[in-house]
């Protein structure tokens, strides 16, 4: 294998700022994975909460006062925010993997929807919740 | 001269090797966050809010205790994935494998509580 050039190809480079402007196709793509991310930490609060709630009173009342008070309102309803923005950007690219709505309005409109999508649903949670 | 074929030189660059069936699972599992997410953010959402003694009565329950297991089963394991494609793509070489096993530890974790906590209060 003398001629074959292995481990030295180039890599794609980091796209956006030098080569691609920021437009919202690209922005709500990004916002998925932040979105995600997000989301996995929040779950980090879940966790402690219901293991707080099978361990003991002591444990219980420290974690369910911190979720509880207005600043833990706050991070749950963007936790919310962010789950809810994840799972519809999830699915867009489930559609796309279909095969379908590539045009570059469609696709700027799903990223509108899921930033709407999101906001309304995170809204009727905290009003349910 | 070059004595390889071109299918030869071809073989083992830009091979999807285990990453199609990873991205089939990871498509998978977005349909069924779609159904799942919605269950337990309001059965979960349902539960927050109680004295201690309400939050274990609410969680004995079979419905949200099977909806916030599955949840943070499926759950984890999908935002695991998107955080392990985020390390990927920003955290290279040694870093980068640490940083991979590290989210999944997390990740393992925090199911492992998880279900343990719910064990523990449904039963």
């Amino acid at each position: 294998m003398a001629d074959v050039n292995r481990g030295q190809r180039p890599l794609s480079p980091f796209m956006i700022g030098p080569y691609y402007r920021p437009q919202l196709t690209s922005m709500s793509s990004i916002m998925v994975r932040i979105s995600g991310i997000v989301s996995l930490g929040a779950a980090v609060l879940l966790v402690w909460w219901l293991l707080a709630a099978a361990t003991s009173d002591g444990a219980f009342a420290f974690i369910d006062g911190l979720l509880r008070s207005w600043f833990g309102d706050l991070v749950l309803f963007f936790a919310t925010w962010a789950l809810w923005y994840h799972t519809l950007g999830r699915l867009r690219h489930v559609i796309w993997d279909f095969g379908y709505c590539f045009k570059v309005e469609t696709a700027e409109k799903l990223g509108i929807g899921m930033f709407v999508g999101a906001t309304v649903l995170a809204i009727l949670t905290a009003i349910v919740v | 001269m070059r004595y390889l074929t071109d299918r030869k030189r071809a073989v083992g660059l830009g091979s999807a090797r285990t990453g199609t069936q990873t991205h089939w699972q990871f498509t998978v599992r977005s349909i069924v966050m779609v159904v799942l997410v919605p269950l337990f953010v309001f059965t979960f959402g349902a539960g927050l809010g109680g004295t201690r003694e309400e939050v274990l009565a609410y969680f004995s329950q079979p419905f949200p205790a099977i909806v916030t297991g599955l949840a943070l089963v499926v759950g984890l394991v999908q935002l695991m994935y998107e955080a392990l494609e985020a390390v990927e793509d920003y955290v290279h070489g040694i870093p980068g494998e640490l940083a991979r096993v590290a989210v999944k530890a997390l990740s393992y974790t925090l199911i492992a509580v998880s279900l343990f906590a719910l064990v523990k209060i449904a039963l």
